[in-house]
C-alpha cells in the first residue's frame, strides 16, 4: 500500500514534551536527517534551566523546533505546522501558537485524569471539542512502544523511555527522511549497552511502520532540496560554528588556541567541544571560576597564545575587572559572550541581547573595547576569524556577541577550503636594544607583542598607569590624559567593513537596522513586505565598536530607522548618542526570538504612521 | 643556561623601590635578587606575576619578566600562562590579603591543580596598602582601624590550609633571615609542581614588631623550629615529639633526644606536614620554619604533556 505523495515547499514540525522525554535528541536527529537531504532549515531549541523540572507539568516542557524548505530558510518559523505533543503539559504550553488547520499528534497514553489535573486540563482536550478546527492524531504512542519492545529484556520504564523513538519514526516516515544516519548514531549512542540499543531501534521502526500500516494517515509529505550555492555543507549550531572558527584561525594566525572557561548555560557548549581538538594545538582549562577563566586566557595572551575565554552575562559581570586589566595590558583577548536572558541568574536557557551595554561600558575607567556580534548559527564562523583579527592586529580585548538563539539553534553551514581562510599571520616583538613596550606601531597603534622567552625585552606591566612608550609607571597628570585617549583612539581606529546594505530599489523610506541574531527574523519580515509591494530597506550591524565608518550615511539616507532588538533599546540608544538620530526601537524581552509575524505588523505601523 | 654568569645586579631592575623605610620586603627582594643568577635560568625565562598590595609591587624591581596583575588573581593569570608556556620559570608574588581574602580560590585550586608556579605569599597579618586593617592571617583580638574593639575572625594557618588544598611543596621562612630563605626558595625552585612559601614580613608601619618572637635573639632561638631534613625537629630549647595522633613542642630538659622528630622533608603522608602546621600557634611562641615537599604521586598541570595532546 502506498499512500500518496504531497509536495509541500516548507515545513515547521515542533516537537515537545517532558524535558525527560528527549525532545532535542529526537528534534536534532529529525534536524539531522533533514540536513543530509539538502534542504536549508533553521532550528529553534527551547527548554528549561531544570534539568529534570517535575514531571508532567508545565515548567517542565521542552520543545524542539525544525523549519526545513526547499527553498532559502531564515527562522524556525513563528508557528508550527505540526506539532507532537507527548503529554498534556506539552500540549498545553503550545498549543496557543498552533495555527487551526495545523496537524497535531499527541500520545494518547499519557493523557490520564492525573496528567489532565497537573496542568488545570477539567475535561481531556481529546474528548471536549477544544481542539476541533486541527488536524488530530491521538495515537497510543506509550503502549505501542512497549508493544513493540516485548521481545526485549527491560524493565517497563526504560522501554516507555523510547517513546521519542517511536514518535522520531513516525515523523521519518510521514516525511521521507532517510533513517540509515540515525541508526549509526543509536548504534554509536548505545553500542555498550544492546538491550537498549535493541529497544530504542525497534521503536523507530515500529513508528515508522505505523505510519505506513495505519489508515491514521492518508498522506506523506515530500519538500525538494533547496537549491544553495554549490559545496559541502553541514548542519551546525552557532555554538559548534564559533568553535570551528576559534579552531581554523588561530590556525591561520600559528598561534595555540587556549581557552580558558567556567561552565555556564548557554556557552558551555564551546568549552565541550573546543576540548576535542587538543590535536588542533587547543588547551582547555576549566577553572575554578569566570575570574580565573578570564586571568587564565590573559596570562596565556601574555605568554604567546590566543587567549579566549567563553561564558554568558552573569560570567563577563565577573570577569569586568580582569577585562579591564586586559586593556591596559594591550594584549590581544576575546572574551565571548552568549547572551542569555537577564538580569542576574535570569532567564538561563532562553534569548536575550540586553548584554551589550554591559559589554561596551562596564568596566571602571575609561575602558574601551572592541564589540563584535554574530548574525547567525553559521556566521559565527566567520566572525570567530574576525574576533581574531582584530584582537591579534590591534591587541585588544574583543568581545563577541552571541546569544541563545543562534547558539543553540543550527543551520546548514558552507564548509569552506582551507585556501579561502584569511592569513592572520602573527609577529612578535624580536629581540632588540632599549626596547620600548608601550612603543606603539603607527597605523594601528598597536603596541608589541613581547613575550617571555625572548631576549632582551624582559620588561614589567601592569594594571598602575604607564608611561607612554617605556611602560613604566606613572602618575603623570598629562601623561594619563594622553593614555586614556590613546587606548580609546586604538579602538576606535579598528578597521572594520562598511555596511552593507539591502536596498533593491534604492528608494525605500524605512531601514531595518538590527544587530545579533535578529538578522533572520528581520530578514523574514522584509521578504514578506517586499512580497506585499512594500519598500523596505535592510542592514545588520556585526561591528558596533567601532561602527562601521558609512553608518552615519547610512542613517542619514533613511528617514525611518526601525531597530528591533531582544533588550529594552541597548543598540538605539548607542546610534542616538553617536549620530543624533532618532531611531523607532522596538523591543520585546521575553525569552524567544522576534516573530516574522510582529515584525512585519511592526513595519506597517512605521510605513503607513 | 645563560651564556654568561649573570650576577644580583642583572637582575636588579631601573625602576626606584617604592616601599616603606623598614619593610620586610627589601630584604626578601634582595634576597631574591641574589638567589636568580644560581637558578641559571637565562633572564628572559623568567616571569613574576603579582596581584595586588605592597609586596605585590614586587615584579617592578626584577630585571625579569613581570606582570602587575589584578587583586587576589595572579595565581589564575599565572596558571594560564604556566600551561600555556612550560618552558618558564614562574613566581607568583602575594600578600596575606591578596592571597588567603580576596584570592583564596585561586590559591587553593593553583594548589591542587599542581601548577608549575612558585607562589611566595608575604604575610605580614594587616593590610599595609589600604592602610592597617586587619586581615586574614591577623590573630583575633587584634586593634586595628576596621577592628576597634578587635578582630573576631580565627586566623588561617597558609600552611595548613595550603596542605588542605592538596599542596605538593609547603615552606615557611623570615624576611630577615637571607640564607634561611635563600635554601627554601632552592628547594621550592626545584621542586616539581606548584610551591607554596610562606615568608614572615614585618611592617613597619601597620603592625611593626609582629613577628618579634621570631626574630628578637632573646626568644628566636626558642621559638624558630628548624625543620631540615634528616635532623631532629628542635629550637635551641625545644623538641617537637610525638603526642597521640599529634606532634607537640616540649621543653628540651623534659624530653629524651632520641624522642625527636627526624625531620623527613619528603615524607609521602601530607599529614605529617599537616601535624607541623599546626604547631605554629597565632601567638607565635614556636615556629616551625623549613619546608616538606612531599613526594606525592601528582602529576604537575601540563597539558601539553605529549599523552595528553592525544
Amino acid at each position: 500500500m502506498t499512500k500518496p505523495v504531497v509536495a509541500l515547499k516548507s515545513v515547521v514540525i515542533r516537537f515537545a514534551g517532558d524535558s525527560g522525554d528527549g525532545m532535542q535528541l529526537t528534534g536534532d536527529r529529525f534536524t539531522m536527517d533533514t540536513a543530509s537531504l539538502g534542504n536549508d532549515l533553521s532550528t529553534l531549541p527551547n527548554f528549561p534551566a531544570e534539568i529534570r523540572a517535575p514531571q508532567g507539568t508545565l515548567p517542565g516542557v521542552s520543545s524542539f523546533q525544525l523549519h526545513f524548505a526547499d527553498h532559502h530558510v531564515l527562522t524556525a518559523g513563528d508557528a508550527p505546522d505540526v506539532l507532537v505533543a507527548m503529554n498534556p503539559a506539552a500540549l498545553k504550553a503550545n498549543i496557543k501558537e498552533l495555527p487551526k488547520g495545523a496537524m497535531l499528534i499527541v500520545d494518547k497514553d499519557e493523557f490520564t485524569t492525573r496528567n489532565l489535573q497537573k496542568v488545570g486540563y477539567e475535561t481531556n482536550p481529546l474528548e471536549d471539542g477544544s481542539l476541533d478546527g486541527y488536524s488530530i492524531h491521538a495515537i497510543p504512542l506509550t503502549s505501542l512502544t512497549v508493544g513493540a519492545l516485548a521481545e526485549v529484556e527491560i524493565s517497563k520504564k526504560d522501554a516507555e523511555r523510547s517513546k521519542n523513538m517511536f514518535a522520531l519514526g513516525l515523523l521519518t516516515w510521514m516525511y521521507h527522511r532517510p533513517t540509515e544516519s540515525t541508526i549509526k548514531f543509536l548504534e554509536a549512542k548505545f553500542g555498550k549497552k544492546p538491550d537498549i540499543l535493541k529497544a530504542n531501534l525497534l521503536a523507530y521502526n515500529a513508528g515508522w511502520n505505523y505510519g505506513e500500516t495505519t489508515e491514521d494517515f492518508a498522506n506523506t509529505y515530500e519538500i525538494a532540496p533547496a537549491k544553495m550555492p554549490a559545496g559541502k555543507y553541514k548542519n551546525i549550531s552557532g555554538n559548534q560554528a564559533l568553535a570551528h572558527g576559534l579552531i581554523a584561525g588561530a590556525q591561520q594566525s600559528g598561534l595555540q588556541l587556549f581557552l580558558g572557561s567556567y561552565p555556564i548555560t548557554p556557552a558551555s557548549d564551546i568549552l565541550h567541544e573546543l576540548s576535542k581538538h587538543k590535536k588542533f594545538n587547543v588547551i582547555t582549562f576549566q577553572a575554578e571560576d569566570e575570574i580565573a577563566a578570564v586571568g587564565a586566557a590573559l596570562g596565556a595572551s601574555y605568554g604567546g597564545a590566543l587567549g579566549v575565554t567563553t561564558t554568558s552575562g552573569p560570567g563577563i559581570a565577573l570577569k569586568s575587572e580582569m577585562i579591564g586589566l586586559a586593556v591596559m595590558l594591550e594584549l590581544p583577548l576575546i572574551i565571548i559572550d552568549v547572551q542569555r536572558g537577564g538580569p542576574s541568574t535570569g532567564l538561563p536557557t532562553k534569548t536575550e541581547q540586553a548584554d551589550l551595554l554591559q559589554v561596551m561600558f562596564g568596566r571602571n575607567g575609561e575602558c574601551p573595547a572592541v564589540v563584535i556580534a554574530a548574525s547567525q548559527p553559521s556566521d559565527c564562523f566567520a566572525m570567530s576569524l574576525e574576533a581574531i583579527r582584530i584582537a591579534t592586529t590591534y591587541r585588544v580585548p574583543v568581545f563577541y556577541l552571541s546569544d541563545g538563539y543562534i547558539a543553540n539553534g543550527s543551520e546548514p553551514w558552507k564548509i569552506p577550503n582551507v585556501s579561502e581562510l584569511p592569513d592572520l599571520k602573527v609577529e612578535f616583538a624580536r629581540t632588540q636594544e632599549n626596547f620600548l613596550p608601550y612603543d606603539r606601531d603607527p597605523k594601528t597603534l598597536a603596541r608589541p607583542w613581547a613575550i617571555p622567552g625572548t631576549k632582551g625585552l624582559e620588561h614589567r606591566i601592569g594594571g598602575i598607569e604607564k608611561a607612554d612608550k617605556t611602560g613604566a609607571i606613572s602618575y603623570e597628570p598629562k601623561n594619563h590624559d594622553f593614555m586614556v585617549r590613546t587606548r580609546q583612539a586604538k579602538i576606535d581606529n579598528v578597521e572594520v567593513p562598511d555596511l552593507h546594505v539591502d536596498d533593491p530599489t534604492g528608494d525605500a523610506n524605512v531601514l531595518f537596522l538590527g544587530w545579533g541574531s535578529t538578522f533572520g527574523p528581520i530578514a523574514s519580515a522584509v521578504e514578506v513586505l517586499r512580497s506585499n509591494g512594500e519598500k523596505v530597506a535592510q542592514a545588520h550591524l556585526k561591528y558596533i565598536n567601532p561602527f562601521p565608518k558609512n553608518l552615519g550615511d547610512v542613517l542619514n539616507k533613511y528617514p525611518k530607522v526601525i531597530t528591533p532588538e531582544m533588550n529594552l533599546g541597548q543598540l538605539a540608544l548607542l546610534l542616538r548618542a553617536k549620530y543624533l538620530k532618532d531611531i523607532i526601537s522596538y523591543n520585546q524581552v521575553r525569552g524567544l526570538p522576534f516573530s516574522t509575524a510582529e515584525l512585519v505588523e511592526a513595519a506597517m505601523g512605521v510605513i503607513n504612521g | 643556561m645563560a651564556d654568561i654568569a649573570l650576577t644580583k645586579k642583572d637582575f636588579t631592575s631601573d625602576q626606584e623601590v617604592r616601599w616603606c623605610p623598614g619593610c620586610g620586603d627589601y630584604s626578601i627582594l634582595s634576597t631574591m635578587q641574589s638567589f636568580l643568577p644560581e637558578m641559571g635560568v637565562p633572564r628572559e625565562n623568567i616571569v613574576f606575576i603579582s596581584g595586588i598590595g605592597c609586596s605585590s609591587r614586587f615584579p617592578y624591581y626584577l630585571e625579569t619578566f613581570g606582570v602587575h596583575s589584578v587583586h587576589g588573581r595572579a595565581p589564575a593569570v599565572a596558571s594560564g600562562l604556566a600551561i600555556a608556556r612550560p618552558d618558564l620559570s614562574i613566581f607568583v608574588i602575594t600578600g596575606d590579603g591578596d592571597a588567603l581574602s580576596i584570592g583564596g580560590n585561586h590559591l587553593i585550586h593553583a594548589m591542587r591543580r599542581n601548577v608549575e608556579l612558585k607562589i611566595l605569599l608575604f604575610n605580614n597579618r594587616i593590610y599595609g596598602l589600604t592602610k592597617g586593617q586587619y586581615s586574614p592571617t591577623s590573630e583575633k583580638g587584634k586593634i586595628t582601624k576596621s577592628t576597634p574593639i578587635g578582630s573576631l575572625d580565627t586566623p588561617f594557618n597558609p600552611i595548613s590550609l595550603a596542605l588542605g588544598a592538596e599542596a605538593s611543596f609547603v615552606a615557611r621562612s623570615v624576611d630577615s633571615d637571607r640564607k634561611h630563605l635563600t635554601e627554601v626558595l632552592r628547594a621550592a625552585t626545584a621542586h616539581k609542581g606548584s610551591a607554596l612559601v610562606e615568608i614572615y614580613q614585618n611592617c613597619p608601619i601597620f603592625n611593626d614588631g609582629a613577628f618579634d618572637s621570631v626574630k628578637d635573639p632573646s626568644t628566636k632561638e626558642g621559638s624558630l623550629l628548624q625543620m631540615v631534613h634528616g635532623q631532629p625537629i628542635k629550637s635551641a630549647k625545644y623538641g617537637v615529639v610525638k603526642n597521640d595522633l599529634h606532634f607537640e613542642v616540649k621543653p628540651l630538659d623534659q624530653i629524651n633526644e632520641v624522642d625527636i622528630i627526624i625531620h623527613d622533608a619528603h615524607h609521602p603522608d601530607p599529614s605529617y606536614a599537616y601535624a607541623l602546621s599546626r604547631l605554629s600557634g597565632s601567638e607565635l611562641e614556636h615556629v616551625p620554619v623549613g619546608y616538606s615537599a612531599m613526594l606525592l604521586d601528582r602529576v604537575t598541570h601540563h597539558w601539553s604533556t605529549p599523552n595528553l595532546m592525544k
